[in-house]
């Protein structure tokens, strides 16, 4: 598969508290991963995890403090001028969270499409343009009348779509999906997950689906990354990933997801669960080792002084590409800190 | 121990909206009742009508909430404070709001027991320190104010203040949904061994049916201000009877075993300012029959259960339901058509 976006040691940190503190917060640190074509890539992680950073800094919102982003083999640092960057965010478009606060109340939903498509692709016609909106919301699964609705007219599963029909006008290559489903109601979210999947495989769109639902990034990705502390504790192709997790922070989180179809957990089960209170470090000038280390029961003494690098996994016949930034997984094949 | 009896709720508008239409359950002592539904489902407006926060334009219009043989609706405000943290407390959603931000996590709990009774300063810091340690908070946080707690603990410190009286009632509404996926299993799980060493009973109000799927003795599904079902958790998950219950369901990708295409429930709960002829469920329902646009249906017990749907008002009801559900996972498309069904 070729690449169609790289991150290479991608770094942002934040300096924090007033003129007098020198405090860092290092919200994304030394991270690296790649994005395939037609593929969807889940990154998962709990919020403070920099998973959204990592959004912001592929839409060029941030800058990065060190590292570089590739797209198309291009490196975003050389975007110099309006028409460079317009092309770039033209190809790589940002869905959003909250559908009820990012389309404009006064103006019908069409206003989103078809400013879009005049910034972008000046070259059509009024009429193509309106032809064009009308493709995309049929796309999206709204039908071509929906266009002269206002957003307060619509549910918060029909503005979602709205959202992608306006990413998709560009005619993106890359869809940068910041938590879309996860206002919605459980019952509308699964259609919103199926229009993913359909825009990978029927307009060839990649989509970076950021979530914390794991369960939701299963459905629809074919790759997982999963972020603990702005760094990348597990990556790989999602089922493999799923059904043999290598990083004790990816068993934790595995672990705790509900399963309405299992049967209840037994009382030591309960008792281990209630001793892990859950709290993801704050990731303030931090001093080397894992960052998972304090929570990790099977943390040895080299997680104290040397951070882990991501690094690829002895894996089984057949699998490919499985990484885990852990020193007892890199080591061991059999890594059981949480059942 | 709480009997609520058609409890209806309105908002007051040119076209008055029934959030809540002749709900009625009752819950024992010591258990765990879960309220699932979607947003505008009336679940939370059930719950501040339960106890007795509603605030204009929301007023109880029918019904009667009756709380160890007392009825809380016809209750003046200060019989309402007598029983308040002492017999029936409140964990809200977001306890960064609940919380007041300009004064310290003990001295909230100091009000609270002056309350009630004259405890002396030794016996207010006693019991504040011994109720942080239940929830796993170290007693030093007394002087914390809340913005210095992580979500988890703001949450845990809520729960800690809802027990400093022994309640015989604790209700939640979503006191997790801002936690991530690990806290929140580990404040089930704290709030699950609390009920079992103190006893007393939890209405639990989520969006996240799968949250209290391990941990309620019996769930209450609501749809469009009504109860679709209510029964005992675990049949309810292995065998939904409402239609609604099991388009929930089956909306829940799951973390092992095959991945299948689901399909959610198309369209969009209904606007409840509009009155309609029918089931209210009628317009998404994948086993909808020719009389559910025009009947509406009662709420009918089977095995234990009561259920809202047609398909078990008459006799030899179980064929058509096998029916049904099969039509409903052949038709995988639907979902597609999600956005413009409604």
């Amino acid at each position: 598969m070729t690449e169609l976006l790289r991150a290479d040691h991608l770094t942002r940190h934040f300096k924090i508290g007033g003129a007098l503190s020198r405090r860092t917060l290092h919200a994304v640190d030394d991270v690296s991963f790649g994005i395939g074509e037609r593929e969807i890539v889940a990154l998962a992680g709990e919020s403070g995890s920099g998973k959204s950073t990592v959004a912001r800094l592929l839409a060029r919102v941030y800058r990065p403090t060190s590292g570089v982003i590739s797209f198309d083999g291009q490196p975003l640092a050389r975007i110099r001028s309006r028409r460079d960057a317009l092309r770039y965010s033209a190809q790589v478009p940002m869905v959003f969270q909250d559908p009820f606060s990012s389309l404009h109340p006064v103006f019908r939903v069409s206003h989103g499409v078809l400013r879009t498509l005049r910034l972008h692709r000046p070259e059509l016609s009024p009429r193509e343009r309106q032809a064009e909106a009308e493709r995309v919301f049929t796309v999206v699964g709204l039908g071509a009348d929906m266009l002269q609705r206002f957003p307060h007219e619509l549910s918060g599963g029909q503005r979602q779509r709205v959202g992608f029909a306006q990413a998709l006008a560009t005619r993106p290559r890359l869809i940068l999906a910041d938590e879309p489903v996860s206002m919605l109601d459980v019952s509308i979210r699964i259609g919103l997950l199926n229009l993913m999947t359909r825009l990978r495989d029927e307009e060839g769109v990649s989509i970076l689906y950021i979530t914390h639902d794991i369960a939701s990034a299963r459905y629809v990705a074919d790759r997982l990354i999963v972020m603990y502390a702005g760094q990348i504790a597990e990556a790989g192709p999602i089922d493999d990933l799923l059904a043999s997790p290598r990083h004790p922070y990816t068993q934790l989180l595995l672990s705790a997801v509900p399963d309405p179809k299992a049967p209840p957990p037994g009382s030591e089960a309960l008792a281990a669960a209630s001793g892990e209170r859950g709290e993801p470090p704050k990731v303030i000038d931090p001093a080397p080792g894992c960052r998972f280390r304090a929570r990790c029961p099977i943390a040895i003494d080299k997680c104290a002084t040397t951070t882990p690098e991501l690094r690829a996994l002895p894996v089984a016949e057949g699998a490919t590409g499985r990484a885990a930034a852990c020193h007892v997984a890199q080591a061991d094949t059999e890594v059981a800190a949480f059942s | 121990m709480l009997e609520v009896s058609g409890l209806t709720v309105e908002y007051a508008a040119s076209r008055p909206v029934r959030a809540v239409d002749n709900v009625s359950f009752s819950v024992a002592s010591g258990e765990f009742l879960g309220i699932v539904g979607e947003s505008g489902c009336g679940k939370s407006t059930l719950l501040f009508a339960i106890a007795q926060l509603l605030t204009p334009p929301a007023e109880v219009t029918a019904g009667s909430v009756t709380f160890d043989g007392s009825n809380l609706v016809t209750m003046t405000q200060r019989q309402l404070s007598a029983i308040r943290w002492r017999d029936l407390s409140v964990v809200m959603q977001s306890a960064m709001n609940a919380l007041n931000p300009v004064k310290s996590i003990g001295a909230q709990f100091a009000d609270a027991l002056r309350a009630h009774g004259r405890p002396s300063r030794q016996e207010v810091a006693d019991r504040s320190a011994e109720v942080l340690r239940l929830v796993g908070i170290d007693p030093v946080h007394l002087r914390s104010y809340p913005h210095q707690l992580s979500g988890g603990m703001r949450q845990r410190a809520m729960i800690a203040m809802a027990l400093l009286f022994t309640p015989d009632l604790v209700i939640m509404d979503e006191p997790t949904s801002a936690l991530d996926v690990v806290a929140q299993r580990s404040l089930m799980t704290q709030i699950k061994e609390l009920q079992a060493s103190l006893g007393f009973a939890i209405i639990f109000v989520t969006h996240d049916m799968s949250l209290v799927s391990h941990f309620s003795d019996r769930l209450l599904v609501m749809y469009a201000g009504q109860i679709a079902e209510i029964g005992d958790t675990r049949r309810v998950f292995g065998q939904p009877l409402h239609p609604y219950s099991r388009g929930l369901l089956e909306a829940f990708p799951g973390i092992r075993g095959l991945r299948v295409p689901l399909t959610g429930i198309p369209g969009a709960p209904p606007d409840l300012s509009v009155s309609r002829a029918g089931c209210r469920f009628e317009p998404r329902c994948a086993a909808r029959m020719p009389q559910c646009g025009t009947t509406a249906p009662d709420l009918v017990s089977r095995d234990g259960s009561d259920v809202r749907c047609l398909l078990y008002a008459g006799s030899g009801t179980e064929a058509t339901m096998d029916a049904a559900s099969a039509d409903a996972s052949t038709s995988t498309d639907a979902s597609t058509n999600a956005g413009t069904a409604q």
